[in-house]
């Protein structure tokens, strides 16, 4: 690298301004990749980003999905600060929605008011039971959470695959492969008559003050980031890196239970074999998106949903594959992981003795303050 | 069991294993470069489609081999160009690339769905192929399952034998010693990696033209991911990552024929099996610290950069 330099301490500024980079970098390849594929780019711009913002139903579509991407980014990002990297939310959302799914289909049609809240307590204990499951093998036996959390998710996906298409499968469903429709009393209230957001978003938005709570006001929170940041340090401190272990995955995967909960409570209404698309990996890159920090991963989760909105919206007028959703949320991620580099290192602007430099602040002292 | 019977299921096993023998004789080079890339997967993904797009556009599979290798070399390029030069994460980086490959593939082959072509053909060996038996159990494969066998020597032959094999180990193992030797530690990270892509690539398209010849969104359906636990489990030797591979194939083959033999599980549960078998024999593997510590490149996964 000839022309970067390392700056003397990490640069806050950049640490805010690289998402925002990212997000214009991946805009302007979203223009060329209009304009390569034939549709006209601000015409196309339009209907992507800002024709599903247009209506309250819209609004309502964009909070809806942003929900379930809220809760697993929120869950992860905990983890990561940590440096535990579960990347099977997918697996503990769809077991998530299994076990909640399952206390509806025994409780279906007793009507009353507990039935919601033992549904979304199932959900989170299922995905936290999930999640368990690395954590264990961790903790246990060394095994990379990564590839086990990772395996799990196609385990789980084909278990939800197996339940629809057999044991739990309507009877009266015209052989489809999908469970009764849940009853109104176990269905998470809307928020406005009209619109499909129901309370599961305001409960996200609890959950990500709490978690900011969690992160940087608890002194079991502190102790993550110090693993994460300096695990020698916090070896020496004496903070357990099991705990770690286990809380960041238990934690992330009950959030991630509690989403797929959300979902087929909420828009989906019954058990499918497909009840998310995706919304457990896109909440990798929301975690990475939102830096880590609960406003962050409220921020990132409003755009990636909006990518999802988008490119269904697209897909419906400009015939466009929704599938370039995946590509725009792969993309965004890339280019923060490129922006990254400039709150480490800025350009060269001309020759710096290296006696004028600051004495290097250690950077752990800058990201507790 | 008879021989009708044995011969299509080790061929099935042996169909099976390919693609995972070599996306994880790819990821062993850069992991014994001290470089992980958890973006297999996504790799793999592109590779199948790259592959199944140009053979079915030029008729060639050839050519659609090629495109693949060329895909993956391409997507492992901005892995190294991230990684090495830009000094990012390589854990996050690598989930990026399988989540961008994920979503290029499924991009790129909305056009190809349910198109199909003809696949990689059998070789038909003279004389060796005729003896009964050994004939057409061993000698009645396509090319490039002989490739894997050859990839394995050469292999064996590169980290066991020879001057470069031995500097990509040394590198692995402690970066800042040999770029202090003088060893070009970037450059060779960048091969190295490189080859992983070229590899993972060759592996899609071998999903994608030969064993399913078409192309399903995503139908890599985790071998990526399984051929990263295969290097962790052969302990990053060569020889193992093939008999790892053939190991799993013969799991995951286990669900084709698992109906027919009489076994009345349902279909999802069989297909759980080679996910299931991964963390059991992960597991296995890891539950000794010592084995890991013993075998794995010491730099595995961190960034270096060398500071004249």
């Amino acid at each position: 690298m000839p022309n970067l330099e390392r700056r003397a301490q990490p640069s806050m500024v950049m640490m805010f301004a690289s998402p925002v980079i990212a997000a214009v970098c991946m805009l302007i390849t979203g223009y060329l990749l209009f304009t390569l594929l034939g549709k006209e780019p601000l015409h196309a711009f339009w209907v992507f980003f800002i024709k599903p913002l247009t209506t309250a139903y819209g609004i309502g579509e964009w909070l809806l999905k942003a929900t379930p991407l809220i809760l697993c980014g929120l869950g992860l990002a905990i983890g990561f600060r940590a440096s535990v990297f579960n990347i099977g939310a997918e697996g503990q959302l769809t077991i998530g929605a299994i076990a909640a799914g399952g206390v509806g289909l025994y409780f279906n049609g007793v009507n009353a008011p507990w039935i919601l809240p033992l549904m979304m307590l199932a959900g989170i204990v299922g995905g936290m039971l999930w999640a368990a499951i690395p954590a264990l093998l961790r903790t246990r036996f060394n095994t990379s959470e990564i590839l086990v959390s990772l395996m799990l998710v196609y385990v789980a996906q084909l278990l939800l695959g197996f339940l629809v298409q057999g044991p739990w499968r309507d009877p009266d469903g015209f052989n489809f492969p999908q469970t009764k429709m849940f009853t109104e009393s176990e269905m998470l209230p809307l928020l406005m008559e009209g619109l499909r957001t129901n309370i599961s978003f305001i409960l996200a938005l609890l959950l990500v003050a709490a978690s900011w709570f969690y992160s940087h006001k608890m002194f079991a929170g502190f102790r993550m980031q110090v693993s994460g940041l300096a695990p020698a340090a916090a070896r020496y401190a004496g903070f357990s890196e099991k705990r770690n272990v286990w809380l960041a995955l238990l934690i992330s995967g009950g959030m991630a239970g509690l989403a797929g909960m959300g979902e087929i409570t909420g828009p989906i209404g019954q058990l499918q074999p497909v009840i998310s698309p995706g919304y457990g990996f896109a909440a990798i890159i929301v975690a990475y998106v939102g830096r880590l920090h609960p406003l962050g991963v409220l921020l990132a989760s409003l755009l990636m949903s909006l990518l999802y909105l988008g490119g269904e919206t697209a897909q419906m007028e400009l015939g466009l594959p929704s599938a370039v959703t995946g590509l725009f949320q792969g993309l965004l991620l890339f280019y923060l992981l490129a922006a990254d580099i400039f709150i480490n290192f800025r350009i060269k602007t001309r020759k710096r003795p290296l006696e004028q430099a600051e004495p290097v602040k250690p950077a752990l002292s800058e990201e507790l303050t | 069991m008879n021989t009708a019977q044995f011969i299509p299921i080790f061929a099935s096993v042996v169909a099976a294993a390919t693609p995972l023998a070599y996306a994880a004789f790819g990821e062993l080079v850069t992991e014994r470069a001290g470089i992980l890339n958890l973006g297999v997967e996504g790799m793999m993904l592109v590779g199948a489609i790259a592959g199944f797009a140009v053979a079915s556009q030029t008729g060639s599979l050839s050519l659609g081999f090629a495109a693949a290798i060329l895909a993956g070399i391409l997507l492992s390029l901005i892995f190294a160009v991230l990684t090495l030069t830009l000094q990012t994460n390589q854990v996050a980086t690598g989930l990026a690339l399988t989540l961008f490959g994920v979503g290029l593939s499924a991009f790129v082959g909305r056009s190809y769905v349910g198109m199909s072509l003809n696949g990689l053909p059998k070789l038909d060996i003279p004389v060796l192929g005729d003896i009964p038996f050994v004939g057409p159990l061993l000698f009645h494969f396509d090319i490039v399952v002989y490739g894997s066998l050859a990839l394995l020597f050469a292999l064996q032959w590169f980290f066991g034998r020879s001057y470069w094999g031995l500097v990509v180990r040394a590198i692995g193992e402690s970066p800042a010693s040999a770029h202090a030797i003088g060893y070009p530690v970037i450059r060779i990270r960048y091969l190295s990696i490189l080859f992983g892509g070229a590899m993972s690539g060759l592996a899609g398209a071998y999903l994608s033209l030969a064993i399913t010849p078409m192309w399903v969104e995503g139908m890599t359906a985790g071998r990526g991911w399984i051929a990263l636990a295969l290097v962790v489990f052969a302990t990053w030797k060569p020889m193992r990552v093939l008999l790892g591979a053939y190991l799993f194939g013969g799991v995951t083959i286990l669900q084709f024929y698992g109906q027919g033999m009489g076994v009345h599980v349902p279909s999802e549960i069989l297909s759980m099996l080679p996910y299931v078998v991964t963390i059991f024999v992960l597991v296995l593997i890891s539950r000794n610290p010592k084995t890991i510590l013993l075998n794995q490149p010491m730099s595995l996964g961190q960034s270096f950069y060398p500071h004249s």
